[in-house]
Order: structure tokens, then sequence, then C-alpha cells
């Protein structure tokens, strides 16, 4: 099954490709993998979609964890989350089709963010099936260029992960980490 | 006041307590040569940098410190790439240096730069780049850090030439590490200690399998106290040898592909195996399907990762493995297992004629005589033996009967063949009082033979013992075996190992006969210098008994009978 990760990392050069590199050795197939920043600067934001099943999820989050710069892995798939992507989609849009497209769009509420007198791109925000819905209504009118963000997620609720794991805290010299980490020993369940 | 970047490297190695280093000057690491004329660290020049890397290995293997090899950018940088991958494999802390083009040049393609840190990603534990003098000593205090705690492992660090170069004010103090991700002390929750401890009480056939993470955490004591105290016996694998006394009574040997049958036949028929500081290498599981199919797993290991990674376990205690156990011997409960341990004794059964030790002189010389008669030489005095891989690897691991932790440093997880003569170099320098014994095969002697220059140049009293048998041996036993004797690309032309030691100015000698043997090894420790003693062996042995890759742990091929034969014969 599809499993969704929330990966906090460093912002440092490099850390994409530990992480990639990773799935590639482990030969676990990324289905979906989208970086940007946070709220915090000297953090970055991964949302990695894999398919694994239950003992491969918890090794995939175990082998991230031996990242050095992996601030804090979630497994969201069996959270209540809000999980979206984003496509652009340019749909070949003649004088006929035009409306016909334009109506398809309002349905699925896609923007019209481009127009041109044979096309016109539209964007979607939506779940994947959504964005694959409109995708097979308007193959007809023939789609000539397609981009898609992949998958970004966030759990829904007041409740996040980085504060409730205090997983920033810690960007203290990590003399600090090693003796909290001694008195208060961060446990492991399996 | 303001220090070069090269200058810290050498500060900064003094201070995390390295007094060694092994590396080969080049051109971007010129810069930390120059600073080395006022450190106090020693720098073992070594002939190749793969050996560089492998003596580091050694080095920390034999000592439980970090070992530094040094090299430079480009092809200084790639020949380390074994010995990191060596060290990676089976958890061993070593911290490479790296000389890197000028931080300008790189992505140019210039002379010898290559992208050292992008090749060693899937073989170090980290790996960094160091551009500016100011990142230094916090990045070579990290380096450290991660190779030593928690599982252990190789770190790379590659240091541009204008890094090295460029001065900035040096303090070691406000330069601490700053690893905010990095969790290496992870301890079990209080419910995983009951469900082991309850799946401990109720088993009527426990066995502990214990490796290499009770020498490297240190739990060798808590590891006796345990099977002491509890009555349960203990198979050890490869890495593991030495973590439990061969002569212990409950200490039933090395488990796996080339582990007595008995000791297979054990795990096979437990009900609860009690897995320590280990893997579950294939090496040491055959079959997974058929794996010790009655049996309940209790898993303490360091390492998140390894949990359920090829065995699926009943309870996992993820933390290190000393402190785990000092938890649990309290609440370990002392109970009468003779019945199960009367049942291993039965399952020996004709074992012990069928070895090949009980074979009378014949005029043969075998390794296993060879490797027996070292250990009964050696045995009792503080000795290191470093074997490469292979057949006498194997004969090693059976015959030479390890009694103290870090007394076999073999390269157990890569199988790198090379490694014996430069780990011992290693070990002999991370222990100079100890007795070193490099036991290797005439294949892989010869891929870092070039070490015997750093041997006799560092004037290290090492002692090579070469099981000659003309013949990639392991290799030529799977085609025997599974090949149809097809001995494609194994038998080897051999230069004459006692020439070659002679003109590196070592003391060598023929054995080819088994009254030699003693009187050879007697004579090459009494000697003050490094001795090469060629041990012509026969040529087809095999190493029995065998599980085949892929079969089940109990469907093991046996020493054939015929060895009992010829003996009644003569």
């Amino acid at each position: 099954m599809l499993n969704t990760f929330i990966v906090y990392v460093e912002n440092k050069p490099g850390v994409l490709t530990r992480v990639a590199s990773l799935f590639r050795r482990r030969a676990f197939n990324i289905d979906s993998l989208a970086v940007g920043r946070t709220e915090k600067a000297e953090v970055s934001r991964m949302t990695i979609t894999v398919d694994a099943d239950a003992d491969q999820a918890r090794r995939i989050e175990a082998n991230l964890y031996k990242l050095v710069n992996v601030l804090l892995v979630e497994n969201i798939t069996h959270e209540p989350a809000i999980i979206r992507d984003l496509a652009m989609i340019k749909v070949a849009a003649t004088h006929e089709a035009r409306s016909h497209v334009l109506e398809l769009a309002k349905v699925f509420r896609a923007r019209v963010v481009d127009v041109a007198p044979e096309s016109l791109i539209l964007e979607i925000t939506g779940t994947e099936d959504k964005i694959d819905g409109l995708l097979e209504v308007l193959r007809p009118y023939g789609v000539l260029e397609m981009v898609r963000t992949g998958l970004v997620a966030m759990r829904r609720g007041t409740k996040t992960a980085t504060a409730a794991a205090g997983a920033f805290d810690g960007l203290a010299p990590v003399s600090e980490v090693a003796e909290v980490a001694a008195e208060d020993d961060v446990s492991y369940s399996v | 006041m303001k220090k070069t970047g090269a200058q810290i490297l050498w500060k900064c190695l003094e201070r995390e307590g390295v007094k060694h280093v092994f590396g080969y000057p080049g051109g971007a690491i010129l810069p930390a040569y120059d600073a080395l004329q006022h450190s106090s660290i020693h720098h073992v020049l070594v002939r190749h940098e793969q050996g560089a890397t492998h003596m580091a290995d050694g080095y920390a293997r034999a000592s439980g410190q970090v070992g530094v090899a040094i090299a430079t950018s480009g092809p200084g940088a790639t020949n380390m790439v074994t010995g990191i991958a060596t060290a990676m494999m089976d958890s061993s802390p070593i911290v490479c240096i790296t000389g890197q083009v000028g931080s300008k040049l790189i992505g140019s393609d210039a002379f010898q730069e290559t992208d050292i840190t992008g090749i060693t990603l899937p073989i170090t534990k980290h790996n960094y780049l160091v551009t500016r003098p100011d990142e230094l000593a916090r990045t070579l205090r990290e380096a450290f850090y991660v190779a030593r705690s928690g599982r252990p492992g190789p770190v790379l660090v590659d240091i541009t030439k204008d890094a090295q170069q460029a001065a900035c004010e040096f303090d070691w103090e406000s330069a601490k590490p700053k690893l905010p991700g990095y969790r290496p002390n992870l301890s079990p929750v209080a419910g995983e200690y009951a469900h082991a401890l309850e799946l401990i009480r109720n088993a009527k056939r426990p066995v502990i399998l214990a490796g290499h993470g009770v020498i490297v955490s240190g739990a060798v004591r808590e590891l006796r106290e345990l099977s002491d105290h509890a009555g349960i016996p203990v198979a050890l694998t490869l890495l593991g040898l030495g973590a439990f006394p061969a002569s212990h009574p409950l200490n039933l040997g090395m488990m796996g592909m080339h582990g007595e049958a008995w000791v297979n036949h054990t795990i096979q028929e437990a009900d609860l195996l009690i897995a320590l500081g280990m893997r579950f290498d294939d090496r040491v599981t055959g079959n997974l399907k058929t794996y010790a199919p009655n049996a309940k797993k209790i898993h303490i290991e360091i390492d998140p990762a390894e949990i359920n990674k090829l065995v699926k376990v009943d309870v996992a205690l993820v933390g290190d493995l000393r402190e785990v156990l000092k938890e649990l011997l309290p609440r370990i409960e002392s109970l009468d297992r003779s019945e199960w341990l009367d049942h291993i004794d039965q399952l020996k059964g004709d074992s012990a004629v069928r070895d090949i030790q009980n074979l009378p002189d014949n005029g043969h010389l075998y390794a296993a005589h060879v490797i027996s008669d070292l250990w009964r030489e050696t045995r009792g005095s503080n000795t290191v033996v470093v074997t490469d891989v292979g057949q006498h690897q194997m004969w090693e691991a059976q015959y030479y009967k390890h009694e103290e932790p870090r007394s076999l440093i073999t390269s157990g997880g890569l199988g790198t063949m090379g490694f014996a003569l430069p780990a011992a170099i290693g070990a002999k320098v991370a222990r100079p009082e100890a007795e070193v014994w490099a036991v290797v095969g005439d294949g892989g002697f010869q891929m870092t033979m070039c070490e015997l220059a750093t041997l006799v140049q560092e004037k290290l009293k090492i002692n090579i013992a070469i099981i000659n048998n003309g013949y990639l041996g392991m290799v030529r036993q799977w085609q025997e075996f599974f090949y149809d004797r097809n001995y494609a690309a194994t038998p080897l032309l051999n230069p004459c190992f006692t020439k070659l030691a002679e003109a590196y100015g070592i003391r060598a000698a023929v054995v080819s006969e088994r009254p030699q043997t003693v009187p050879a090894v007697q004579a090459a420790r009494e000697h003050d210098g490094p001795v090469l003693l060629d041990f012509v062996v026969e040529q087809e042995d095999t190493v029995y008994p065998m599980v085949a890759a892929g079969a089940g742990l109990h469907e093991m091929i046996r020493r054939p009978s015929p060895i009992v034969e010829t003996a009644l014969d003569d």
C-alpha cells in the first residue's frame, strides 16, 4: 500500500541526495517526493509517498533516522491528514472546444492561469484522484503538457508533530542533546 | 591565535586522542602533510590507500578506539572505497580524511578531482565536505562522535585544499558538535523487558546467538553472567568469536554456513533465540523460510533498522546491548536446563571423530593442522589473529579457540580479500604488547602484500602465516560442489613467498610437513623481527561442514566419513 511520510531534515546541501540514495540503496521505490522550506529556516520538509507493507514502512522510518541530517520522521498513512497535489495542465482549446473546457474546469474547481489562442493552462490543487479525474475528461480535447508537484501532506487539527516531539528544540549543540538523551532516553518500540 | 586549516586538522585529531594515523600524501592533502611536522601524532606511511583504511580498521577493532586514515583527492580517495565499505559492514569506527581540490575548482573536473562524498554516501555512516577552515573543528568533532557512538561506522571528511591553507581563529571548546537529528542512545520501554523476560522464563530449549555487538558494546561480562545464570548455551557469529570463551562449557562455537553441525541443529531445534548484537546475516541463517521454525525470537540490538529486516522477531529491545543486559540480568531466573544441554551433547554425535584433527599424519599438511598447532602454541598469551577471507578464515574460526574479545580480527560482512596484512599492521600499532599473527591465503595475500614494506618501515613484529594451497580455495570449493569441478580461474601461479619476504628483509620459511609446523611457529615467535611462514598445504582440501547458499541451516554437507576410514586403515 502507499505510505505517506513527512520527513523533516536539516536544510543543508546534499541532504536530498542522502534521502534519495537511501531509498535507492534499500530498493524502496519512491512514488512521489516533494521538498520545500518550513516555518524554520534551518529545516526543510519532505513529503514522500512510497509503496510498502507495514514492516517495510517501519524499516524505512528506521533507516531514515539513521541519516544524521534527518530530524523527524512521521508516517501519517493512518492519520487524519490533508494530502494535496498541484498540477498545471496545458490543454488544446480551439474556438469550438473552449467553452467545454472552461465548463469542466469550473466543475473541478480548476483555475485558468493562461489563455492563448489555441490553448489554456489550468491549475488544479487536490488529491491525486481529483487531478486524475480532470485529466481523464480533458484528454479528448488534447493535453499538450502537464506538470505535477507531487504530494504534500499535513496532519489535521492543532497537533503539530514538530512541537510534540520537540524535534527542533534539538537544534542545539549535540553535547547537550547527548546529555539529555543519557538522562531521559528516547524510547523506541517496534 | 589564528591557525591554518591544516594546523587545525592536527590539533583536532590530538584533542580527539589520536596517536597514530595511516596515510599516503598527494597534491590536495599536501598542506596537511606540511603541518604534520608540528604535531605529536605518529604517521604510518602505507603503500596503498586501501591499506590505510584497513589499518585504521584493524586499529579500531583491536583497541575499540577510532582509527584514522588519510589520503589525497581523486585516486587516493577512491582507493579507500573498499576499506570504507569493509568498516561499514562490520560497524568499525574509522575516520577517513581526504584532500579535495580547491573549493573554486569543484565541479570543473580539475586534476585529481573526484566526488568522494558522493561515491562514499552509501558506504559511510556519514560524510562531510569542508570548504572553509572555520568549519573544520566542529566537523571533525562531529565525525569522531558519529564514528564511535551508537552503532559505530566509518565517517569521511573531505577537505578542500584552500580550506587547509586558509587561516581562522581556532577554538576547540566552542566548536561543539551540532547534530540535532542524531540519536544514538535509544533504550527499550518497560513492557518490552517484561515480554522478553517472560519468553526466557518459559523457554525449554533456548539458545543465545552472540554477535559483534557484544564486543563493540563491551558486554562480554554481562553475556557470561546471562549464560551462566540462566544456563543457556551460546552460539557465536564469525565476528562474535571471542565474545564468549571457547573453553566455556556452554559455548557451542560458531554458527552458520561453516558452523559445526550440532550448533546449527541446536538453533533449528530451539524454542527461543536470544539474538545479541547480531543481524541475522544470510551466512548465519541459511534459508530464512526454514530458519529456527519453532523458536520465539528476542532481538537485542542498537540499530532499529536491523529489527525485522530479515527475521521477524517477537520482542525487540533496541538499545546499547550492555545497558539492556544490565537491566535484564537481575530479573533473570536460574532454571535447570540440563535436559536441553544433554540433548545438545548428543547432537555432537560423531562430529569429533570426523574432525580432521584426529587424522594421523599421512604425509599431507592440512590447514586445520596448521591453525590448530598455531592455537596450541600461542594460547594463553596476548595474541591477536587477523585473518583474510576464504577457506583459511573459516578454518581459523573453527580451529583457533578464542577466549578473549578482540583476539580475532576479520572481514565478515564485506568479505574483503587483502584485509589481513594491513589490518594486522593496524592491530599491532594499536596494541604493541600483543602478539599479532596475520593468517592469510595465498590469493588474498597478493592483493595487499605491498604493505610488507610498511611493516618493515615501521619495525613492527608481526608474524605472517600464508595458508598456501595454490588455489583461490573457497571459490575452488564452490566450483567443486556447485560447478561440476570446473576450476575456472582459480589455480594460482604464485611467486616464491620466502624470496619475496627476504627482498623486504623479512625472515621467511617454507613449511610443508606436519612435524615442521610447531618448530616453525616457535622459531617465528622467538625471532624479534617479522617472520613469514609459507605453509604449503593440501591443495584440494575442503571446509566442512557447509550449508550451501540458499539451503536450510539443518541441511549441511557433513565432513565425509572417508576421513575416519582412512584414519582407521592407517
